[in-house]
């Protein structure tokens, strides 16, 4: 990609510039955080930001910037982890249903059907209630409940894509149905996908500190944004940098991934760039309000 | 009629698949439910007598058709933490969710297509650009972490709102103030204020994108400069022909949206302790409350369900394309 296509979009610039940061203190907190997160300092309990600790510290006196570089490693792997089930479950289905259409489609629409008519935080809640909290279940519940939104996607796009030319040649030929949705179809509707999953990890990280902001998601001594931002509540008159620090990182991280997406759907789709209905023009996903 | 009677018939089995997972959900705990319910240490009479209760003793379809039978007698069950029947705590609570929900619906609206209007009638200025800015940010920002920053701004600094609480319900409120007495209604509007923004930023940042988006569209198209050919008032342009039309989509976003609102409104409930269903959730939730939680996922999905369909109605009325395909 060029410089001027660079410049040209720069919500890509903006949020794969954030994406990157975010991803890099994921990955790298070990040697980037001075402290580890359950290192305690009953001296520095709730000590504003300064020098030794840049965000401050909590009532435990552990500093705060490392355990929201740790955190990161905890939203973003659940996050990650549960876009990408969900992306390959709903990819799947999706392409099935648009591809053999009958009974599979209507039976396996029906469930999509029926997914979405739960307000989707509601029924993540329930799934975690249910499961038990902790870390991989919460993945398993974002997993079970936003897998439809790739679905209904693929399916569109699998429907639009049959009757192409390459599609009826390789039945022609005899290609396998497996061989023809994943190397022939895939590809060509990859790009919606992409887009979808990377605004999807934007709504997994908003589902998953808000779980955790309640209490039902990732549990302590697990290092979390959203109990940290839960936790900073008690202490919002005397001390809000806790809770400040723990929202601030949400929303870059999210703003990161929203602007990557938006980024990434310009340079797929450049008539959605150029023509002011281009945007949101995609079904997006269902965006929790939260 | 055709497109009302088409809706409908599809809003039926989807309920019936809703009520099926919800009776599903006390299946989906690993192991024993009544075990893991009680705990490890729970003695085997007590595990015996809590199946029994939950009906779990039954062959499945039994214990379906069970349910379906109380449902249809309005019989959610018994909280097993509350010892309430979990209809009565349920409708205890939802008229303060849904007048929450409904104000934040109010609020995305209202600021949602004045922003996204305003964008687009000066398309390319720094208003614009504000207006886009304020769309990313209020995409991205948490509704839990922009309540607090609310409530320590308006709360705790300039003690202009409430922090907590409900104050006096909505209804009584307006009815007060039509006997002439506007202080409950004042009291109502600053206890909501809060929650109902910072519930609805989200929804005003999508509906402002989509607003604008369709009015720039709207405002480049051809009956637009027909209009403006034949003189019609700029005013009457923007809002009589190009609004309309640039506000279909954002109306099934509405709808939508609500859904979201509801599951925002658990936690905006817990922060501003608003006494809804909600703080229900969250209790039944924490506390593995299955009758509860059962109860409270149903009536939650039955309220979007008809949100839904109450917006696609509307979606059929405002564009008349549509009811007659």
């Amino acid at each position: 990609m060029s410089v001027r296509a660079l410049q040209r979009n720069p919500s890509l610039c903006c949020g794969g510039l954030l994406v990157s940061a975010v991803l890099f203190v994921a990955i790298f907190h070990g040697w980037l955080a001075p402290y580890t997160p359950e290192q305690m300092d009953m001296t520095r309990r709730l000590a504003p930001p300064g020098a030794a600790h840049w965000l401050g510290t909590d009532n435990f006196g552990r500093d705060l910037a490392t355990r929201l570089a740790w955190g990161a490693e905890v939203s973003l792997s659940i996050a990650l982890g549960a876009t990408a089930a969900a992306a390959i479950i709903g990819t799947g289905v999706g392409l099935l249903c648009g591809y053999c259409r009958g009974a599979v489609d209507l039976v396996l629409m029906r469930i999509v059907d029926i997914v979405l008519g739960f307000p989707s935080l509601i029924l993540v809640m329930a799934l975690v209630a249910v499961l038990g909290p902790g870390p991989r279940n919460l993945a398993v519940a974002l997993a079970a409940v936003y897998w439809t939104q790739y679905a209904r996607v693929a399916r569109a796009a699998a429907l639009s894509e049959r009757e192409r030319d390459y599609v009826l040649a390789a039945e022609a030929i005899g290609v396998s149905t497996l061989r023809i949705l994943f190397r022939h179809l895939l590809p060509n509707i990859a790009g919606p996908l992409l887009v979808l999953a990377t605004l999807g990890v934007g709504v997994a990280i908003v589902s998953e500190s808000g779980l955790s902001f309640l209490g039902l998601g990732v549990q302590p001594p697990t290092p979390s944004w959203g109990w940290t931002l839960a936790y900073g509540l008690r202490y919002l008159r005397s001390d809000p940098w806790m809770s400040t620090a723990a929202g601030l990182t949400i929303m870059i991280t999210v703003a990161g991934f929203n602007l990557l997406g938006d980024g990434l759907r310009d340079l797929l789709d450049p008539r959605a760039a150029a023509a002011p209905t281009g945007r949101w023009r995609l079904p997006g996903l269902q965006r929790p309000a939260f | 009629m055709r497109y009302l009677l088409t809706r409908l018939g599809l809003f039926v089995p989807m309920l019936a698949g809703v009520v099926s997972v919800v009776f599903l959900l006390v299946h989906l705990i690993p192991g024993d439910p009544a075990r893991v319910l009680l705990g490890e240490d729970a003695s085997p009479q007590a595990v015996a007598q809590l199946r029994h209760n939950l009906g779990l003793d039954l062959p499945l379809p039994s214990q379906f058709l069970r349910y379906l039978g109380h449902l249809l007698h309005g019989d959610l069950g018994v909280s097993m933490f509350q010892n309430a029947p979990v209809l009565d705590l349920v409708l205890a609570r939802l008229p303060a969710t849904l007048e929450l929900a409904a104000f934040a619906i109010v609020v995305s609206v209202c600021l949602g297509v004045s922003l996204g209007c305003a964008a687009a009638v000066f398309h390319g200025s720094a208003l614009d650009l504000l207006c886009l800015v304020f769309a990313q940010l209020g995409i991205s920002v948490t509704v839990f972490w922009l309540g607090i920053l609310l409530m320590l701004a308006f709360s705790v600094e300039l003690h202009w709102l409430p922090a907590i609480g409900r104050g006096v319900p909505l209804s009584s409120a307006f009815a007060a103030a039509l006997e002439g007495r506007p202080a409950a209604l004042f009291d109502s509007l600053a206890h909501l204020a809060m929650p109902a923004v910072a519930l609805g930023m989200q929804g005003a940042a999508i509906i402002c994108r989509l607003v604008r988006s369709g009015m720039l569209e709207a405002l480049a198209s051809d009956y637009v400069r027909t209009a403006r050919a034949k003189g019609v008032h700029p005013f009457a342009v923007t809002f009589r022909h190009a609004l309309r039309n640039a506000l279909l989509p954002a109306v099934t976003m509405i709808g939508w949206q609500f859904g979201n609102l509801l599951g925002g409104a658990v936690l905006t409930e817990g922060i501003f302790g608003w006494p809804g269903l909600g703080q229900l959730a969250v209790g039944a939730f924490s506390q593995r409350d299955l009758p509860l939680m059962q109860g409270i996922v149903l009536t939650f999905a039955l309220v979007f369900g008809l949100v839904t369909l109450a917006t696609d109605l509307a979606y059929g009325l405002i564009d008349p394309r549509i009811g007659s395909r």
